[in-house]
């Protein structure tokens, strides 16, 4: 079906070694997603991480409110909506009812972080045995540019014009560190896309996070920082460096809880 | 005084659960453990709810009886992550339901209306209280515009449910099931503090339920098909109009096939009450004294309140001279029998709100005040 896999095909039967080519799990759809966004790197190593474990034919994922709604038309597994916030509690009803599948959220800062916290800190609380990728870019994006819950301190968006001030706006929230102060979870780690080696961080941090849920562990969560140029008024390069510059030391990239235990 | 249960469109005779039932197959509950045993036997997988009276026994009940059968109960960390884990149960073509009283029904309403906008079968029971607001906790029927009326955003009904006694309170949930299934929509039982709280002698055990029709569209795994999605966005042009069409289509079939009501002394009736829920037990009491002093009262009991009984309405409104709505509102199923009757007859209304329940007396007397022979007009001769 897709024409990746057709084209791979045709290349080895020509004796030709495959480098590289785009994960089973993804469809040959083009994403609607700006340049210089993350989410196109993210929606491969998801699918990359189904591909290894062999899971996409048993895996349910949940698209949020925000860019990623669309996520459905890019993954080849099984997707649904759900209302703004509220992926963590449709994953809840999936994976009670179906035990054996696989259930994962993909959620931004504002759907999860926001209008969506009760049901993400709930989840995590109960432990229950799903994977959540968080992708922290910092703004809305989707709506093109409001304060989110994790923009900076400074930080200027539609809706804090003269920069976030603490004052009023409070501090960026960080949501490993917050869902680390709960007993539940297994797996939480933050991985940022500010180049090569942050996007091999989070390649591996997702196939752990999966493999977690495979072997019945519990709940793992990935937070990804992630660039949103167009909505931080920058350009592709300046959105990666304000990922590493700017991102990275509010949002230290680490692993929090591995097999259950806080490090 | 015979009660008939029936369609509109075909008037069969609804099979009533205790008909040919020994007294030792009844057992006495509250309206709100017949819900409960109902969802269990129509094949309920999950249940997912919070803590809000007058509805708690039914949490309790599913906390209890839910898990001992191997099915999915959690109490939830609020009514909005209640209805979006059925919303999730139901992706995964499971029987799910949530329940709640009128403050908590609010917020579930964006949850309902993904539903009814994705076509997800569920049922969502309401346990309704006083309004506006925190109001009280006890029995009312403000909330019949909210589940009638859609709820939430958008252009879109379900079928809405209201039993009147403790076993209906059972049959119509499993009923509820049966319906959200065949229409892949959700389905309200629309009950109040007073159906919820009171004990009656039920006979759970004589029904049986269907079990639930195939659900290929369901979400679990593309193992040997091709990837599915549950979504109620489209934003190509044309293609939301379209939906909505076809889910307009819907709701006409609906309309078509699942009108329910009872009729009770209509045959001979010079007025008719109209009244659904807690205040068509009260009726019933109205009709029997009426009739014992020779008075020619019937009731129209409206079962399902979407799709309205509208037919029916319309047609003993053309035999009756008058019309008394009794709610436990300030008069909002009162607009629908309006729109049915259509200015063919009068209709006036006797309702109280806050917890407050209209009394037989009261009823009684506006009955009696249409009952007297028609004044004769008074002609104008001088200006």
């Amino acid at each position: 079906m897709s024409a990746a896999r057709k084209s791979s095909s045709g290349a080895s039967s020509r004796g030709a070694r495959v480098l590289a080519a785009r994960p089973a799990s993804l469809t040959d759809a083009h994403t609607h997603y700006c340049p210089g966004c993350g989410h196109g790197i993210v929606h491969k190593l998801v699918a990359e991480a189904l591909d290894t474990l062999g899971i996409r034919e048993r895996t349910i994922g949940i698209a949020p409110v925000g860019c990623a709604v669309l996520a459905y038309n890019y993954f080849r597994c099984d997707v649904t909506e759900a209302a703004h916030g509220r992926a963590a509690a449709v994953a809840t009803g999936l994976k009670r009812c179906l035990p054996d599948r696989i259930i994962f959220s993909y959620q931004g800062d504002g759907d999860l972080a926001a209008i969506g916290m009760a049901e993400t800190i709930h989840a995590a609380n109960r432990g229950e045995h799903i994977t959540v990728v968080f992708v922290n870019n910092a703004v809305y994006g989707m709506t093109g540019g409001q304060m989110a819950p994790t923009s900076l301190i400074g930080q200027k968006t539609l809706t804090c014009p003269d920069g976030r001030d603490v004052s009023t706006m409070g501090p960026p929230i960080r949501m490993c560190e917050l869902i680390n102060t709960l007993a539940s979870p297994w797996y939480i780690e933050r991985v940022a896309l500010d180049g090569p080696i942050g996007v091999r961080r989070a390649r591996r941090a997702l196939l752990t996070a999966f493999q977690s849920q495979v072997e019945g562990k519990g709940y793992s969560f990935v937070e990804i920082l992630s660039p949103c140029p167009v909505c931080l008024r920058l350009t592709p390069g300046d959105g990666l460096k304000f990922v590493h510059d700017q991102m990275i030391p509010a949002f230290p990239v680490q692993v929090f809880r591995k097999e259950g235990k806080p490090l | 005084m015979s009660a008939v249960l029936g369609h509109v469109s075909r008037r069969r005779h609804h099979d009533h659960a205790t008909k040919g039932v020994t007294l030792d197959q009844r057992v006495l509950i509250t309206g709100n453990d017949a819900v409960g045993a109902g969802a269990i036997r129509a094949g309920c997988d999950a249940y997912f709810g919070y803590p809000i009276t007058p509805q708690n026994e039914l949490t309790a009940y599913m906390a209890k009886h839910m898990p001992e059968t191997g099915r999915v109960f959690i109490q939830s960390e609020s009514e909005v992550a209640a209805i979006n884990m059925v919303f999730g149960a139901a992706a995964a073509g499971k029987r799910a339901m949530t329940s709640s009283s009128s403050p908590g029904i609010s917020l579930k309403q964006e949850g309902i209306s993904f539903l009814a906008g994705t076509e997800l079968p569920a049922v969502i029971v309401n346990v309704q209280r006083g309004g506006p607001g925190l109001g009280n906790i006890a029995p009312a029927q403000g909330d019949y515009f909210q589940a009638t009326k859609g709820g939430g955003h958008g252009d879109y009904h379900m079928p809405v449910l209201a039993p009147d006694s403790v076993q209906e309170m059972h049959d119509l949930t499993m009923d509820a099931f049966d319906l959200a299934d065949r229409y892949r929509s959700p389905v309200m039982v629309l009950a109040d503090g007073r159906l919820g709280q009171m004990m009656e002698p039920c006979a759970p055990s004589i029904r049986q339920c269907k079990p639930p029709p195939p659900k290929p569209w369901a979400l679990t795994g593309a193992n040997g098909r091709e990837p599915q999605c549950i979504r109620s966005l489209f934003l190509e042009e044309g293609v939301l109009e379209q939906h909505n069409l076809r889910l307009q289509e819907k709701f006409r079939r609906i309309t078509a096939a699942e009108v329910r009501f009872e009729e009770r002394a209509t045959r001979d009736a010079e007025v008719l009450l109209v009244a659904y829920g807690t205040c068509a037990r009260i009726a019933k009491g109205v009709v029997a004294r009426a009739r014992a002093e020779g008075l020619r009262v019937g009731l129209l009991r409206p079962i399902s309140l979407w799709p309205f009984p509208t037919d029916i309405l319309a047609a003993l409104a053309r035999r009756v001279r008058g019309i008394l709505v009794v709610e436990m509102s300030a008069g909002q199923m009162l607009e629908d029998v309006r729109l049915a009757v259509n200015g063919l007859t009068p209709v006036s209304f006797e309702g109280r709100m806050g917890g407050g329940v209209p009394e037989e007396q009261t009823i009684f007397n506006s009955l009696s005040d249409l009952l007297k022979p028609p004044r004769v007009a008074r002609t104008r001769s001088r200006r």
